[in-house]
């Protein structure tokens, strides 16, 4: 049997390319699509202590961190929709602030450097969320006390819903925001990653 | 509402197939280039495209805008002895690969573009002439008259059993 599938199958054959070479022309569309200036978001994923974390950035700085739970997917058609639908899986861009994770999981790191593009939290979100590098590494602070701190005391309810929308957690450290009754609370990337976090910053 | 996926996810789908139609076109060589020129292309524009287009339709179109644009660079820069066609330099090519981007290769222009971009590309002879000029029936007319070539100088594939609305579809 040969009809026009088999010529197809033929032909699609006769001009494929390795896996490795198709990687090749990816990596080379990021770098020229950057130098272009039209890479709007650039993102990688990473492993660490607490599961594969999705991260990304605009030309501003860091735009998005994701826990697994958030599902890297979704996370993804959110930044396209949101941001702008020009988004590569762009190492590059995330050189530092993945260099600056991985002192952090070592314990040789007490807090982060680089640029953040805080465009993805507003209002009052945002003031909570601004609020929250004046925890200290190592510290921890009720949501009551942030809501003092984000200059509205009654709005702790506010305070919970800005950690848990928080769109940069372990670098925006919503990680040390526990209940006044000392529980852990809750927390975007799930309370294990929490005590996993909260333990390491514990650790002299 | 339909959303619009994010560029990567549009380079994960079709960043193969668009490489095939230009290393059909063009060989090997140029093929990378105008698969760079096209994605870049296509990422510049990728915000303005409808959210329910056919964007492989879309990026085969680009691809053959840019493989024209890489044979007149090429043929600028070519010298008289220069070898312009290529065939595939692939490892795994075989025999029987080779014949067929030979083949290909010895088409008239407007065939091998019609049986690249339908077989290929994917696309429907409606998109095809689009591309090519004409109307849908000269395109399917060029792409079944290439494809009966191909059967009398491809040793791999036996004449007389073809069935061009399986591509329809």
């Amino acid at each position: 049997m040969n009809t026009s599938d088999d010529l197809a199958r033929d032909l699609a054959q006769a001009y494929a390319s390795t896996p490795e070479h198709l990687r090749q022309l990816r990596d080379r569309l990021a770098g020229t699509a950057r130098a272009h200036g039209i890479l709007d978001v650039a993102y990688r994923t990473i492993d660490s202590p607490v599961g594969p974390l999705l991260l990304a950035a605009t030309d501003l700085g860091l735009v998005r961190v994701a826990y697994a739970t958030e599902d890297h997917d979704a996370v993804l058609q959110g930044l396209s929709d949101q941001i702008s639908p020009r988004l590569l899986n762009a190492p590059a861009r995330l050189d530092a602030i993945t260099h600056e994770l991985a002192e952090y999981f070592e314990g040789r790191r007490h807090r982060f450097d680089v640029a953040l593009d805080w465009r993805l939290s507003a209002g009052f979100r945002s003031t909570v969320l601004h609020r929250l590098p004046d925890i200290g590494y190592g510290q921890t602070a009720s949501y009551a006390a942030v809501a003092l701190l984000a200059g509205n005391p009654k709005a702790v309810r506010a305070v919970g819903s800005a950690c848990a929308s928080n769109p940069l957690p372990l670098v925006v450290p919503c990680h040390r925001v526990v209940r006044s009754d000392g529980a852990i609370g809750g927390y975007i990337g799930g309370t294990d990653a929490k005590r996993t976090l909260l333990a390491l910053e514990a650790t002299p | 509402m339909i959303h619009k996926q994010p560029f990567e996810a549009v380079v994960a789908r079709h960043a193969a197939t668009v490489l095939r139609v230009c290393r059909a076109v063009l060989g090997p060589t140029d093929a990378d280039d105008a698969w760079s020129e096209t994605f870049l292309s296509a990422m510049q524009a990728f915000p303005d495209l409808p959210a329910d287009a056919n964007v492989e339709a879309w990026l085969v179109t680009i691809a053959h805008r840019k493989a024209i644009d890489v044979t007149r660079a090429t043929s600028r820069r070519a010298t008289p002895t220069a070898e312009l066609r290529e065939t595939t330099t692939e490892p795994g090519a075989d025999r029987r690969d080779l014949d067929l981007t030979a083949a290909l290769a010895q088409l008239p222009a407007k065939q091998k573009q019609a049986v690249v971009y339908h077989y290929l590309g994917g696309l429907p002879y409606r998109d095809v002439a689009a591309i090519l000029g004409g109307s849908p029936d000269s395109a399917r007319r060029a792409a079944a008259d290439g494809i009966a070539t191909l059967r009398l100088t491809y040793p791999g594939v036996k004449p007389g059993t073809e069935n061009f609305d399986e591509h329809e579809r």
